[in-house]
């Protein structure tokens, strides 16, 4: 047996016994994702079990080294780690900004310290971050930011506003990018951390389309930050915001992401569609879909090697996001008037029409599908002027 | 197994590359045998030259004298024939052909592989009967006669048929025209009493045939594999067929793409390159998107098959309708983004299209692989 093939089996041996049947059901709303933290509510025992015993192994954050809270494992380990998670459709036991995020950014610009203790936490799930780009006058164009800290010799004090920000009124803490040069657009921008139980630090809810509101306005009124708690360079801030939004497409676009993309041709006929007009559109997608599942995990094999090209996640959150409202599009049509009910229990309280509504984000969350495609034309494709 | 290429592969890919970049360039191969008016529609030279390099035999055995590769092997080189759009009987022969006769008698191995790896014969495949390939229903017929069959019937869309030294047939053995079982493969020698072929030079300028069995006599010793018990050999060529077709139009896309990439940064209007206008950037960029979704699929169909794996006739199908896709979207924008140029015989970008259109009919075009892939899924 090699050893890849020996790893396997003791994965596959713990898994079977340390994951909790109920952790081994299809996600159906946010209640059912741990997203960790100092306030978070577990569902229930089976929840929280799952994450000790993850985390207590490292499996949380598996091909992060152990010294951060990780199992160390290899590309290749990883990938068997993830195929046998999807074997028995295992619940990801964590899923936090902390760690498709910031703690990429972290293992990149952080200092050992930085590493230590904040890579640790993410591990453990005992800090939920939020992420602080947007805002109200800077979208696409993220660098025009103007949240303002002012330095003050140990700290910084930090004043303004973001907007679109995710869970903020839930997360413990915040990556937040922060102007310290107003003279130099893309040198003047640094990456802080700071408590969102600072004092100064306010937020307020938006609701969206779909009816849930889990994004927020977030204020700064003269908020101190220390010193210590800039990652990278003071100035050199947009270095670390794009390589943390190479991170967050890759999340975005679903790459490996067990069930998300898959088909859905076989789900809906099941239901007896006889319509053969959606039939082909179906089967187009589900063509599009495999084709696509391959393309995550070509994506993520090569990442992990360094052959992709650096922009590739931007190609991936395209691709991904754009199948995945399709998707969406397809699930309601197939639904008919079933896929309307927004309160009633027979629809789980509307769950398909609100996940479909939820699915438009995804093209303009982490940057735009319009962005995505600039940025493929400048730094894949090189054309001019792009 | 990890979705890219291993050392080896890769060295392969750059002999492949340099290769049919030098020798099976479009100026020396497909416009020189097009504008001679060539029967073959392919150059005999070069095909001793695949054969020099070992490729004739890519998927042959070692035992039986070939390279022992597989698909991921073989897609290689296809996708570098799809860059150049370089006419040959790869796909046909070295593919298709070699795939059938991996499942033959000692006997036939011994009359026919020789020739495939000096790159003296060229094999052709007798399968599609109609004008869309449907080969779930085979109405040619093999009645038992004499010490062996007597075949009729009508075949088309035959490959190379004219030029080929012999012709893989699928014939029916037993039951009805649309039962599975029943099938027999035969290899037939093109100068046999019965069989008559009218070529057909098709839009990329290669040639086929529609071809005609009036009982057509054979020996036994005719017969690839099991009598009757042909499906499960004609599956294996037609999906050797189908991902290496996905792997052509995988280059064929690229090689439309790059060209048409390049041009977006030469030509100029209004003062500016072309290739600053955001219209033709996102377009550019959604498809270069598409070609790499395709190439990943292509991949993932071949490496699947050459493990024996039960998902590759899923991929298979996900592959060749991918690619199809893909390398449809690359020449239509390729020639509309060249703008009238594109429209002239003498620029290249137009052949591209020309040839994405015969391959995407080969061995089955896109809607035929997505309702495959629907069945497959159980819808
Ligand atoms: C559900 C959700 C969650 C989010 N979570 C967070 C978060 O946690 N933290 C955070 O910081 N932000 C978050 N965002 C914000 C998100 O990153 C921004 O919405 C996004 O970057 C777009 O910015 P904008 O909304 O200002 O749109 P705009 O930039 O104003 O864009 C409007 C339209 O113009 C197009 N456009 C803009 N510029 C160009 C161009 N150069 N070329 C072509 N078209 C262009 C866009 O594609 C879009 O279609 C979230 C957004 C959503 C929807």
């Amino acid at each position: 047996m090699s050893e890849l093939e020996a790893f396997r089996q003791e994965i596959r041996a713990w898994l079977e016994e340390n994951c909790p049947p109920e952790m081994r059901q299809p996600v159906h709303d946010e209640d059912d994702i741990c997203w960790g933290g100092r306030h978070f509510q577990f569902k229930n025992e089976a929840q929280k079990l799952w994450l000790t015993r993850c985390a207590a192994k490292g499996y949380t954050v598996p091909d992060w080294p152990q010294a951060y809270g990780g199992a160390g494992m290899s590309p290749a380990q990883a990938k068997v780690w993830r195929e046998e998670m999807n074997r028995i459709a295992a619940r990801p036991p964590l899923s936090s900004f902390g760690i498709w995020m910031l703690g990429p950014a972290l293992l990149k610009f952080g200092t050992e310290e930085q590493k230590v203790h904040y890579l640790g936490q993410i591990a453990r799930g005992e800090i939920r971050w939020c992420q602080g780009y947007s805002e109200p006058g800077s979208g696409s164009d993220l660098v025009s930011l103007q949240t303002f800290g002012e330095d003050k010799g140990d700290h910084w004090v930090v004043n303004g506003s973001k907007i679109w920000t995710s869970y903020a009124n839930k997360a413990d803490w915040i990556f937040c990018l922060v102007r310290t040069d107003k003279a130099n657009k893309y040198q003047g921008i640094s990456f802080l951390l700071f408590d969102m139980e600072s004092e100064g630090v306010s937020t307020k809810p938006i609701l969206l389309i779909s009816g849930y509101s889990p994004f927020c306005e977030t204020f700064f009124d003269n908020v101190k930050v220390p010193k210590a708690q800039i990652v990278g360079e003071l100035n050199r801030g947009w270095d670390v915001a794009k390589y943390l939004l190479g991170h967050e497409r890759e999340m975005i676009s679903g790459a490996g992401g067990g069930d998300r993309l898959t088909t859905i041709g076989a789900v809906l006929n099941r239901a007896g569609l006889e319509d053969p007009l959606l039939r082909a559109e179906l089967a187009m997608f589900d063509v599009d879909a495999l084709a696509y599942g391959a393309m995550g995990e070509k994506f993520l094999d090569e990442i992990k090697v360094g052959k992709a090209h650096p922009a590739q996640p931007n190609m991936m959150k395209y691709a991904g996001t754009e199948l995945n409202k399709r998707r969406y599009e397809l699930l309601m049509a197939g639904g008919g008037s079933a896929s309307l009910e927004w309160e009633s229990e027979a629809s789980d309280g509307g769950s398909r029409a609100r996940g479909w509504l939820r699915t438009k984000a995804n093209s303009i969350e982490g940057g735009t599908s319009e962005v995505m495609l600039n940025v493929i034309s400048k730094r894949i494709l090189d054309l001019p002027g792009a | 197994m990890p979705l890219y290429h291993t050392e080896d592969q890769a060295m392969l890919a750059d002999t492949a590359r340099q290769f049919m970049a030098d020798e099976g360039a479009i100026a020396r191969q497909l416009r020189h045998f097009r504008d001679i008016g060539c029967k073959d529609g392919f150059g005999h030279t070069l095909w001793k030259q695949f054969a020099e390099l070992g490729l004739t035999g890519i998927l042959v055995s070692e035992g039986d004298g070939g390279l022992g590769m597989g698909h991921v092997e073989a897609g290689i080189v296809l996708e570098e024939i799809g860059r150049n759009l370089t006419p040959s009987p790869f796909l046909t022969s070295a593919v298709m052909a070699a795939s059938a006769l991996a499942d033959a008698s000692a006997e036939l191995k011994g009359r026919y592989l020789p020739g495939l790896l000096s790159g003296d014969s060229v094999f052709a495949l007798a399968i599609d009967e109609g004008k869309k390939h449907r080969p779930e229903r085979i109405a040619t017929r093999a009645v038992r006669s004499g010490n062996g069959f007597s075949l009729s019937g009508a075949k088309d869309f035959v490959v190379h048929g004219s030029s080929a030294d012999m012709l893989v047939v699928a014939a029916r053995t037993a039951g009805a025209d649309d039962d599975a079982e029943g099938i027999t493969l035969f290899a037939v020698p093109r100068d046999v009493a019965g069989l008559s072929q009218d070529a057909v030079r098709l839009v990329d300028s290669s040639m086929a045939t529609h071809l005609r069995l009036d009982n057509v006599q054979l020996d036994a010793d005719a017969v690839i594999g099991e009598v009757d018990g042909g499906r499960e050999v004609l599956d294996r060529v037609l999906s050797a067929g189908r991902v290496g077709a996905a792997a052509e139009s995988v280059g064929v896309a690229q090689g439309s793409f790059d060209m048409t990439t390049t041009y977006l940064k030469q030509r100029k209007q209004f003062g500016k390159l072309i290739g600053e206008f955001q219209a033709l950037q996102h377009r550019a960029a959604h498809l270069y998107s598409e070609i790499e979704i395709a190439r990943a699929a292509t991949i993932k169909a071949q490496q699947l098959l050459d493990a024996g794996s039960d998902k590759a006739d899923l991929m298979v199908s996900v592959a060749k309708a991918k690619a199809g896709k893909a390398a449809s979207l690359a020449v239509k924008e390729g020639v509309q983004m060249h703008g009238g140029i594109g429209m002239t015989d003498e620029y290249d970008i137009g052949l591209y299209m020309k040839r994405d259109r015969a391959l995407a009919e080969f061995m089955g075009d896109m809607f035929y692989h997505a309702d495959r892939v629907a069945k497959l899924s159980g819808y």
